[in-house]
């Protein structure tokens, strides 16, 4: 008999190794889980800030902090469904920027606010779709075309703007972006929440997500057990774009313009918050809970630094060397499991 | 065999397309602006692109190997920050010196980059977007922020690209030679065809002998001892160095690698077909403004070549070999 929980895994050697005695999961395995030491960090994390100011636990403070990076968490919700189907999208910043110019110039038209986020929404999600349409129509690597899109997209943007600046959103637009649902809780956070709940559901309890993870443990098997995985991954890239699009809305909503360079590098935070969240890079494996930890973790420590004055471009060495580092600890880890497990065999 | 000489004239054949592409190009642009033509103006523009090549031919054999190198602007921006302050604090340093110091700087970015791929065994796309922020970061910590100016570098720090010979720059004729010792390293040693086998059939070449991640290794020291060494020549060529030097430059090389026909699926591509993307890149770049478009179309232009290029090679990139089933990518 196999349980839930293994099943939610990645068929590889170790763990098909361990399926016959691992019904329920022992206490050390669950200890040993991903998303429990992503929380160790975070209650570090969280730790330390406290320490660092004693502003910090004021709910509103918090509550600030979380604009930070609400919009990007948004967006790594749907990418580690991608990632997980064993795509990229690297172009996602740039379509935050062709969305966040395509409202500015309805705008500049004069359409009302509910209008101009289903035109960010909307031009998202074309955005995505057509990285997805050329990657499955004609069997290309998900990377080079996203990159190729990555300059298409922000190049309209730029062609559209050039050195201009799209300001003078409606009021009611800001609401998006700078409103408050209840209390402290801002609509960006509780949209995040419900999001992260729905994409929890999506990926862990319907047939949908476990499709997704069959597409990336093995594209072949997935085709050949019936399949269609050519429409999975456009779906999936459509909805990257989508969120891409509602991103956009919130951030263009927040800072209440539009400069072509808008979200300049966020595809790099993006899929750092994804793969922290311990999602594998080369597909199959991955929770929604994780990446829901791990989007709380960056958040705090990129908040803690900017508590300690870091400017923003020492904190991207700190993300740059954080992705290096949690995909390559377990590995190494892996690897002096094996060795260690291979030489007491030969013990034995 | 077979297989391989047919591919071999594919990709021959895509090359002389894309020659033959630049120069309908060149005569368009030509005919309604003579003087872009003028071999001073070619010169010129070619100075422009000369980094531009050296890196996408250095790229070209990370690619070859199944890897990506997006941290060749970053490299780039570190190397050329730490000659211009070392040029600052150590005046006398002949430019010799300075050029060899900066292959140095690069092989060692380069290397830390290899030896995450080929040791600890992380995806290259990884390692790279890691290592492109980290060392885009170490440029500010080096630099404080500042920049480094022309009137703080000495003359001869800033001499030695733009000197000139048979009326080409050296920073031109520097790439002319790395292209042609890159073509000789591709074709005619053991190595730099042993980089073609990696990439083509990884698992074939482990049975033929060959550590995969060693030539992976090899090619990402080549990749930054190039960046490093165009890291010297872009910051003395514009006598400038400040943190964002060359932003997102990395985006441009893997664009004319694409576009000169290499397979992001590894093991296919040539020397000519990287040049030749690069060229194709500077032309546009060049050209832009001489017949009347603004500079900001430039991106969008290159994110469409990028992306009709892919679609290009993938026509012309089906894999051959024995194949029972049917697999879901292809």
């Amino acid at each position: 008999m196999i349980n839930e929980e293994t099943l939610k895994q990645p068929m590889t050697k170790e763990i098909s190794r361990e399926l016959p005695d691992s019904l329920n999961g022992d206490l050390r395995s669950k200890l040993m889980r991903w998303e429990t030491l992503l929380m160790v960090f975070v209650a570090i994390a969280f730790f330390t800030n406290t320490q660092l100011s004693p502003y910090f636990l004021d709910p509103w403070s918090l509550s600030d902090a979380t604009f930070n990076f609400t919009e990007k968490a948004i967006i790594a919700l749907p990418m580690a469904l991608l990632i997980i189907a064993r795509d990229i999208d690297l172009s996602v910043a740039s379509t935050i920027a062709l969305a966040s110019v395509a409202m500015g110039f309805a705008n500049s038209m004069g359409v009302g606010p509910i209008e101009l986020a289903m035109i960010g929404m909307a031009v998202g999600a074309v955005a995505g779709f057509v990285n997805g349409w050329i990657i499955t129509k004609f069997d290309i690597p998900a990377i080079v075309v996203t990159i190729g899109t990555m300059s298409l997209y922000r190049g309209i943007a730029y062609i559209v703007l050039g050195d201009d600046v799209y300001r003078s959103y409606p009021s009611d637009f800001a609401f998006f972006g700078q409103g408050y649902v209840w209390g402290v809780l801002s609509f960006e956070f509780v949209l995040f929440l419900c999001l992260a709940v729905v994409f929890g559901i999506l990926l862990h309890k319907t047939t949908f997500g476990r499709r997704v993870y069959a597409i990336g443990n093995n594209p072949t098997a997935a085709l050949f057990s019936g399949i269609n995985v050519k429409r999975h991954r456009l779906f999936l890239f459509t909805l990257v774009g989508l969120f891409a699009g509602v991103a956009a809305v919130l951030l263009t909503s927040r800072i209440g313009s539009t400069r072509p360079s808008i979200a300049m590098g966020w595809e790099l935070e993006v899929i750092t918050m994804v793969v922290l969240g311990g999602v594998n890079i080369m597909g199959g494996a991955g929770s929604i809970v994780g990446v829901f930890i791990a989007v709380f973790l960056m958040g705090l420590v990129t908040f803690g630094m900017g508590l300690m004055n870091v400017p923003g471009i020492v904190m991207s060495i700190f993300t740059g060397l954080l992705l290096i580092l949690v995909i390559g600890t377990p590995i190494i880890w892996r690897r002096i499991l094996s060795a260690r497990k291979l030489r007491s065999q030969k013990q034995g | 065999m077979k297989h391989t000489t047919l591919i071999g004239k594919m990709v021959s054949h895509r090359e002389w397309l894309l020659g033959a592409i630049i120069i309908l190009m060149l005569a368009g642009v030509g005919y309604s602006a003579p003087f872009f033509v003028s071999p001073g103006n070619l010169a010129e523009a070619f100075d422009d692109t000369a980094i531009l090549i050296m890196l996408a031919c250095a790229q070209m054999l990370v690619i070859l190997t199944r890897c990506i190198d997006l941290s060749v602007a970053s490299n780039l921006a570190l190397t050329g920050m730490a000659v211009a302050l070392f040029n600052v604090a150590y005046p006398d340093t002949p430019a010799i010196v300075t050029l060899l110091m900066s292959i140095g700087i690069g092989v060692i970015l380069g290397a830390f980059n290899g030896i995450l791929v080929w040791l600890v065994g992380i995806p290259s796309i990884v390692v790279t977007l890691g290592t492109m922020s980290v060392y885009r970061g170490f440029v500010f910590l080096l630099s404080g922020g500042e920049w480094v100016n022309a009137h703080e570098m000495t003359p001869q720090f800033l001499a030695l690209p733009r000197a000139t010979f048979l009326d080409l720059t050296v920073l031109s004729w520097i790439a002319i030679a790395l292209t042609l010792v890159m073509y000789v390293f591709t074709r005619f040693t053991k190595t730099g065809l042993s980089i073609f086998a990696v990439g083509g059939n990884p698992k074939a070449a482990v049975y033929s002998g060959l550590d995969v991640g060693k030539h992976q290794f090899i090619t990402f020291c080549i990749s930054g001892a190039v960046a490093g060494m165009c890291g010297y020549l872009w910051v003395s060529r514009y006598a400038v160095a400040y943190v964002e030097v060359a932003l997102a430059f990395e985006l441009q090389v893997v664009a004319a690698c694409v576009i000169g026909g290499i397979s992001i699926a590894g093991g296919i591509g040539s020397i000519w077909g990287a040049a030749l993307g690069a060229i194709f890149l500077g032309l546009i770049k060049n050209a832009l403004p001489v017949i009347g478009i603004s500079p900001f179309w430039q991106l969008a232009i290159s994110g469409l070549v990028i992306v009709l290029a892919v679609i290009i090679n993938s026509r012309s990139e089906k894999r051959g070999g024995r194949r029972i089933l049917r697999e879901a990518h292809q």
